[in-house]
């Protein structure tokens, strides 16, 4: 069986302070549990997102693309699944997202994975 | 056929300003209205980044004002202006070794001026990524009249009445997620051409209206957001000339904004069409405007949602009285709206037209026939148009009962006042 696990949290109002002891003690148990999680041989693959204030959604209806700011804002909508893709800019995304087949009936976020300079 | 005049061409040193207001302009501020939007845009696409490209423009022209009062206005300001700008980019760049590899390019030739068609690239792409569809409507608006038309964070908080800082974390906040999210400025591909140009249309047109729906204290200030959505419209008339939309728009502002010095009295209240001062009109925006109309037309026989808008605006416009007024064109306009999927607005309006062409009691009827379809029950235009028609036919008790009606659904206090005094007319002054 294979699952995705999804995070999710509330976000902070302002970026943590990268130098400071709290964030690397924080840092050190996300490495930790990638580490056991690798180890074990049960991880596929994962990615820190950028926050939610960076998404963009994408709807097509009536052969219409309609583009947003913003994350999922329907409550009903759940994640059913995802691609992760490897494009030039924002715009490539949308169309790609244009033609996943359930966008016509759903809605797809596109978050920008975060850059960790690994 | 009339070609209509090119922006920023006619008479750019005075055109931004309000009328009435000709003070002599600084050959800085010259400069700026002309140069601020090509300058960013060039600097944009080298620098790769909108918020240094505007930073580096910024001081440029804040070097240009203390320089050439003392040294004479260069040759070409436009070229001093963008070579000193890249002179400041290299300073920045060279302290930052996250742009090591845009400095040799750079650095090759400060003096290089773009192509005239890289330009029009450079700035159409500026213009299609700060109205890109990822943003909200708040942050395209605030980012094209920062980036594009070069209005101050303080001009453009003082414009939407919000504080300086709320507006600043708001372009931030844009700038962040144009970065984040990979907004692409470039000139979108075919497919998606037409939609992303009425995105572009729809922020110029979302200024437009903040600064035409104003009439508090703070109009003045407001009414110069419909200049710089003029001068927005006509810029992009320039660059996007096949587009009989964009035509539309511009000509729909200039019509529309034509009416300005008379719109509002000296209280602060609406003053209806048929009492406004038609010499006070501003001739020049009118014949702008209908000559974007007739260029719009020529692009495109069948009318879009702002030509159809444009084409009110002109019936009104080419009528030296009130009794001129082709009301028979605008009814086949409002037509046009409602096959377009025009709501229940539209066709109050064009029951107020039919009203005007076939007379009170027939416009009494078609009021009557859309009240009873519901849709405007809490819009107190109804009964406000309503009480209109039947105080010309000398029906006052009920015209009163109308404006009462009107009264108790009105939520803005100009309005409220201006139907105050409205139905004040009917009843007889005591003593």
């Amino acid at each position: 069986m294979k699952y995705i696990l999804l995070l999710a949290d509330t976000e902070p109002e302002t970026e943590p302070d990268y130098e400071s002891p709290e964030f690397a003690a924080e840092m050190e148990q996300w490495f930790a549990f990638t580490n056991e999680i690798q180890e074990a041989g049960a991880m596929l693959g994962g990615e820190a997102l950028m926050p939610s204030d960076t998404a963009t959604c994408v709807r097509v209806r009536n052969g219409e693309t309609l583009t947003q700011d913003g994350p999922f804002a329907e409550t009903k909508e759940a994640l059913g699944g995802f691609y992760l893709i490897d494009v030039a800019d924002l715009d490539e995304a949308i169309a790609w997202a244009a033609k996943v087949p359930n966008v016509v009936s759903g809605t797809v976020e596109i978050r920008p994975i975060m850059d960790t300079g690994d | 056929m009339a070609e209509p005049p090119e922006a920023g061409e006619a008479t750019p040193s005075t055109e931004r300003r309000p009328r009435g207001v000709r003070t002599v302009v600084s050959p800085v501020e010259h400069a700026f209205r002309t140069e601020w939007s090509p300058i960013v845009a060039t600097l944009r696409r080298e620098l790769g980044d909108l918020d240094l490209a505007e930073d580096v423009a910024s001081e440029a022209f804040a070097e240009a004002s203390r320089r050439w009062g003392l040294d004479g206005l260069p040759d070409r300001p436009g070229a001093w202006l963008l070579t000193t700008a890249r002179r400041k980019a290299l300073d920045r760049l060279r302290r930052d070794q996250r742009f090591a590899d845009r400095l040799p390019a750079l650095a090759e030739d400060l003096d290089r001026q773009p192509e005239p068609a890289a330009l029009v690239d450079d700035q159409l792409a500026l213009i299609f990524g700060c109205c890109h569809p990822a943003l909200d409507d708040a942050a395209r608006v605030a980012l094209t009249l920062r980036s594009v038309a070069g209005l101050s964070t303080r001009q453009i908080a003082r414009a939407f009445v919000v504080g300086e800082e709320t507006m600043a974390k708001r372009l931030v906040r844009a700038k962040k997620k144009i970065r984040a999210a990979g907004i692409p400025f470039t000139i979108p591909p075919p497919d998606q051409l037409e939609a992303r140009v009425d995105a572009v249309c729809g922020v110029v047109y979302a200024v437009f209206t903040e600064g035409h729906a104003s009439s508090d204290g703070a109009a003045l200030v407001r009414g110069s957001l419909c200049d710089e959505a003029i001068f927005l419209a006509e810029t992009l008339c320039k660059l996007l000339p096949d587009h009989d939309e964009v035509r539309a728009l511009a000509a729909l502002c200039l019509l529309t904004d034509a009416r300005r010095a008379t719109r509002v009295d000296a209280d602060g209240l609406p003053v209806l069409l048929a009492d406004q001062d038609r010499s006070r009109w501003d001739r020049d925006r009118i014949t702008r405007g209908l000559a974007h109309l007739v260029a719009a037309r020529a692009l495109d026989p069948a009318a879009g949602p702002f030509r159809l808008q444009a084409m009110v605006a002109a019936c009104h416009a080419a009528a030296h009285r009130y009794v001129d007024t082709d009301w028979r064109t605008i009814v086949h306009v409002y037509d046009a709206m409602l096959a377009q999927g025009g709501g229940a607005v539209v066709a109050l309006n064009r029951a107020v037209a039919v009203g005007e062409r076939d007379g009170p009691e027939v416009g009494l009827a078609e009021l009557d026939r859309l009240d009873a379809e519901g849709g405007l029950a809490d819009y107190h235009y109804l009964p406000a148009a309503r009480a209109e028609l039947l105080s010309r036919l000398g029906r006052v008790d009920e015209a009163l009962a109308a404006y009462d009606s009107a009264l108790a659904l009105v939520g803005n206090d100009t309005e409220r006042r201006w139907l105050a005094s409205r139905r004040e007319r009917l009843t007889p002054s005591p003593g």
